[in-house]
């Protein structure tokens, strides 16, 4: 896809995700925002992926895993709109009954999903043991997962951190939505990440950092880590990005990470984002 | 059933024979080990199948999520750390990426229990069966000798779905047939009888076997099942004995809360309200000792089976 195309996509992602959390009033919109670039990236470009015949045993094809499960309406509509599941069903999400849960889960069946995400801090160790599997199965593709700046003081987090290098488990690219902000403020006050960077580095792992908001400088740095992966390292991504991005009321702020709009606002949200695709 | 004793041999040490044998018969097994290999007796496999084995170091949660991640592409992964370790630390994980996720993931816990010993009680889960068994799509296994938890190890292999395989550390009595098929949620009948039902798991399994020839001495024909599995829990062996002798005494090496005697609780409440007993540690911790000091100590010993015997068959009087 070309950026143009991709940064389309991204947009009618995000009249998803607005109109998904307004239509059940409830959900987080800032991550979402903040991350769809980056997502949409992955699934409509960088990703070996077969939406028609989804494998839960991901053989074959490279492997996504979102370990902050709370951001699940960016990855539902991205899902949909790349052909796992009807669009239409983005209107189901969070009611009784759907297969989009509030969190991804793999107990109702929607294609796509491989493992329940939620509670922060294991989608990384899930990715190292996917990662290890296609290893053990010869299947040359590779183990992508997204995770939460915050969800970076999870100390399982550093287990996995550890254990990959140290393995040398190089198939694997975690991706760090770093917007510096979590509930219940941002990360600099509620428990400073410090040098993320240099943590990464000393755990052994190649550290590449990239404007996660900007399509061009996405793809780019995808790509190159996509070249530095087998090659002994793990690699992971710090993606500085903007909580609410796309919705300039929702942007500066943590207060949008689990609230969703009212009437008034989801409209206001909605004229700042062009509907590209069609909505569901 | 021939109660000869074979030889005396650990539980842990048919985990780590059946762990090899699994592993001969399934390439896809694979196993993963948080710095206790030796201790779970998982050497073998791990010499004979470098490759499909994970040295984690002491780092539990990553093992499990870890475990998960592979079980996705058709791998059956065996995790194993002490019973502690396997459950109460890592009960999120399990929750979310195992049990709720429905993973193909083998919990092996070893060293279980007041018979862990003079670790004392940071080390003597005696809560993991109602952990484990609270959660949903979760099996949960309890062997009573080495032979058992051979076959056991085997049959968990073969299954499809989490299952939590509970055993321990010290040499018992080894009495099970060596390749009985072991069938996961059928009880084992070992002795008939008409005048109470002793439900019993693990390593109580052969304490209440020792009740049996005093309680006959009493006039007391008393009916032996080994719950090996207590989830799914075999309802229709438990309510067919009960039916017949209608009054129970459980043996386990576990708190009363939440174990072996708990789930039998419930289904006589719901079908055949009769009296009962627990022999089981009850609502406190453990501490050091001698294996067979603290069973005596904790009251799961013969003696205590006997006891509640002779007081479950009065109150049915």
């Amino acid at each position: 896809m070309t950026i143009n195309e991709l940064e389309r996509t991204a947009t009618q992602v995000r009249r998803d995700i607005i109109r998904m959390v307004h239509g059940c009033q409830s959900g987080h919109p800032g991550g979402s925002l903040g991350a769809t670039d980056i997502v949409t990236a992955l699934y409509f470009d960088q990703m070996h992926i077969d939406p028609a015949q989804f494998r839960m045993d991901g053989n074959g094809e490279d492997m996504f895993f979102l370990s902050n499960g709370h951001i699940s309406p960016m990855l539902y509509s991205i899902m949909a709109r790349r052909g796992y599941f009807p669009v239409s069903e983005l209107a189901t999400f969070r009611r009784l009954g759907t297969r989009l849960q509030g969190h991804p889960t793999t107990a109702e069946g929607l294609p796509g999903i491989r493992i329940a995400s939620g509670s922060l801090g294991q989608g990384l160790s899930v990715a190292v043991g996917a990662a290890q599997a296609k290893k053990l199965n010869g299947d040359p593709n590779l183990v992508f997962v997204l995770m939460g700046d915050g969800e970076q003081e999870e100390g399982q987090i550093w287990e996995a951190a550890m254990y990959a290098p140290a393995k040398g488990v190089d198939n694997l690219i975690a991706i760090i939505d770093y917007n510096k902000k979590q509930i219940d403020g941002s990360t600099d006050d509620v428990l400073n990440l410090g040098d993320l960077r240099a943590k990464y580095e000393a755990f052994g792992w190649n550290v590449l950092e990239m404007n996660g908001n900007n399509m061009q400088e996405v793809v780019d740095t995808l790509n190159l880590a996509r070249k530095n992966a087998c090659q002994g390292k793990p690699q992971v991504i710090l993606a500085h990005t903007e909580m609410g991005m796309g919705v300039d009321f929702m942007m500066g702020t943590h207060k949008w990470h689990g609230t969703p709009p009212n009437d008034e606002q989801a409209a206001n949200a909605l004229a700042q984002l062009t509907e590209t695709l069609g909505d569901y | 059933m021939d109660f000869t004793i074979q030889n005396q041999k650990d539980t842990r040490s048919g985990f780590g024979e059946g762990l090899l044998e699994a592993g001969r018969r399934n390439p896809k097994v694979v196993a993963f080990c948080a710095d206790l290999t030796p201790s779970l007796k998982m050497g073998d496999f791990a010499k004979e199948f470098p490759n499909r084995f994970f040295q984690t170091g002491i780092a539990e949660s990553n093992m499990i999520n870890m475990a998960a991640g592979m079980a996705l592409s058709g791998f059956v992964p065996f995790t194993g750390t002490f019973a502690a370790f396997a459950t109460g630390r890592v009960y999120d994980q399990i929750r979310q990426c195992v049990a709720y996720s429905n993973k193909n993931v083998k919990i092996a816990a070893s060293h279980a229990g007041v018979t862990l010993g003079e670790d004392g009680a940071t080390h003597q889960i005696l809560e993991d069966i109602g952990l484990m068994k609270m959660l949903p799509n979760m099996t949960v296994i309890v062997p009573c000798d080495f032979n058992q938890t051979k076959n056991a190890t085997l049959a968990a292999a073969e299954h499809d779905g989490p299952v939590y395989l509970r055993f321990g550390r010290p040499k018992v009595p080894n009495f099970t047939p060596v390749d009985e098929k072991f069938v996961i949620g059928k009880a084992q009948m070992l002795q008939e009888g008409t005048d109470v039902s002793i439900f019993a798991c693990g390593h109580l399994v052969w304490k209440a076997v020792q009740a049996l020839p005093i309680l006959k001495e009493m006039g007391i024909n008393a009916e032996l099942i080994n719950i090996h599995t207590i989830k799914p829990l075999d309802v229709e062996a438990v309510l067919k004995s009960v039916r017949k002798t209608r009054c129970v005494v459980t043996a386990e090496e576990h708190q009363r809360n939440g174990g072996l005697g708990d789930s039998i609780a419930q289904v006589l409440a719901m079908n055949a309200p009769c009296p009962m007993e627990m022999v089981a540690v009850n609502d406190e911790f453990g501490q050091s000792g001698t294996p067979e000091e603290l069973l005596k100590f904790f009251h799961l010993d013969t003696p205590d089976i006997v006891e509640a015997v002779k007081k479950v068959v009065t109150r049915k009087q």
